[in-house]
């Protein structure tokens, strides 16, 4: 892979062309944080909280780094007033959903992110899609899904292929970064009140 | 599901089985049934070869698609604001008398399926009650149950 110069908080570093600027971080031993991300998914950009900001002066602006695509001499700046407030409400607002993850009270404090600031509405899943794109991208397995949309929007177990696959494999569970037994619970809700075992793309 | 299989697969193979047209696929079925039974998303997985997680998140995404029954007739009733001061009211709770049904239900004779909307776009006609995309206009109480009837 070519390599090309990008400067991240002030600091030169060599990155391989192609990554993602949080690809470029972390090869860098720079950290971003992040909730979606994983190294083995397709970017997915959906939960923002890597947002950083590039480029100098009036031309500067806020991008997602999992998603942005590193160029030649791209000034990056991780932490900044501003971007430390907007992940800050990120934060809070994911919070209003999964108050008691253990993943997003440390970044809670090092934002000072008030778990408080929104009234509760803990749904426990904050959408990032970690169980369900592991499932279909590196398991292939297509066991769990998302359905419906907007406030409605919620993971979903297919029971057929559920009840065959995922005794024997559960590598969704630990990824979710609100709790562990989100996926768990709603696998088992799947299981216990799907009326039959079908659900697979049966021919009969 | 009065939709059989075989319907299923002419309308897939007028797609030539193409993944990208899962929607336009899902949208003739939805027409031609009303609704979408888990027989048909099956098929149409199977068929071409997305995985059932993807349309059901396609069908349960996309206000078009039914995921529960409906009637033969979908009658909207439009409660935007022309319609409403025009007593869209008293014509949703006439349609309630005579169905039995409210907003969102079928009835047992899968005849009708109800729903309110809130503009249909055609405020000069209001009160206006739609039945399978045709617009009844100016519609009075009394003529509710008369057109209700020339539906079968
Ligand atoms: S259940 Fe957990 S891993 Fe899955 S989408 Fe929701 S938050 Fe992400
Ligand atoms: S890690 Fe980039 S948007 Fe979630």
């Amino acid at each position: 892979m070519n390599e090309i110069r990008i400067q991240i908080d002030g600091k030169e570093v060599r990155v391989g062309e192609g990554m993602t600027v949080l690809e470029g971080a972390q090869s860098a031993g720079i950290t971003i944080p992040k909730l979606c991300h994983h190294d083995k998914l397709v970017p997915f950009g959906g939960c923002r909280l890597c947002i950083v900001e590039v480029g100098n002066g009036v031309s500067a602006k806020l991008v997602v780094s999992c998603v942005y695509p590193v160029e030649e001499n791209l000034v990056v700046r991780t932490r900044s007033e501003k971007i430390d407030r907007i992940r800050k409400t990120i934060l809070e607002l994911l919070l209003a959903h999964a108050p008691n993850s253990p993943e997003l009270q440390v970044l809670a404090r090092e934002y000072g992110a008030d778990k408080d600031r929104f009234e509760k509405e803990a749904s426990f899943c904050i959408h990032c899609g970690l169980c369900v794109r592991y499932c279909n991208e590196v398991k292939k397995l297509n066991a769990v899904g998302f359905v419906d949309r907007g406030i409605r929007k919620e993971i979903a177990f297919i029971p057929g292929i559920a009840a065959r696959e995922c005794k024997n494999c559960m590598e969704c569970f630990p990824l979710c970064p609100t709790s562990y037994l989100q996926a768990a619970f709603v696998l088992i809700e799947a299981l216990a009140f799907s009326t039959t075992s079908s659900g697979t793309a049966s021919t009969e | 599901m009065t939709i059989d299989i075989d319907r299923i697969d002419q309308i897939i193979d007028m797609h030539q089985c193409e993944a990208s047209s899962l929607i336009q696929v899902l949208l003739e079925i939805q027409g031609e049934n009303h609704w979408l039974p888990k027989e048909a998303l099956d098929r149409v997985s199977e068929k071409l070869q997305v995985p059932l997680s993807r349309t059901m998140h396609i069908a349960s995404f996309y206000k078009a698609f039914s995921l529960v029954p409906k009637g033969r007739h979908e009658v909207h009733i439009c409660m935007g604001t022309a319609c409403h001061v025009r007593g869209a009211k008293r014509i949703l709770e006439t349609v309630e008398d005579l169905t039995g049904i409210k907003p969102g239900e079928t009835d047992a004779d899968m005849k009708f399926s109800l729903e309110t909307v809130n503009c249909l776009g055609c405020c000069a006609l209001g009160p206006v009650m739609e039945i399978n995309g045709k617009a009844h206009g100016k519609i009075s109480v009394s003529e509710t149950a008369a057109v209700l009837e020339r539906y079968e």
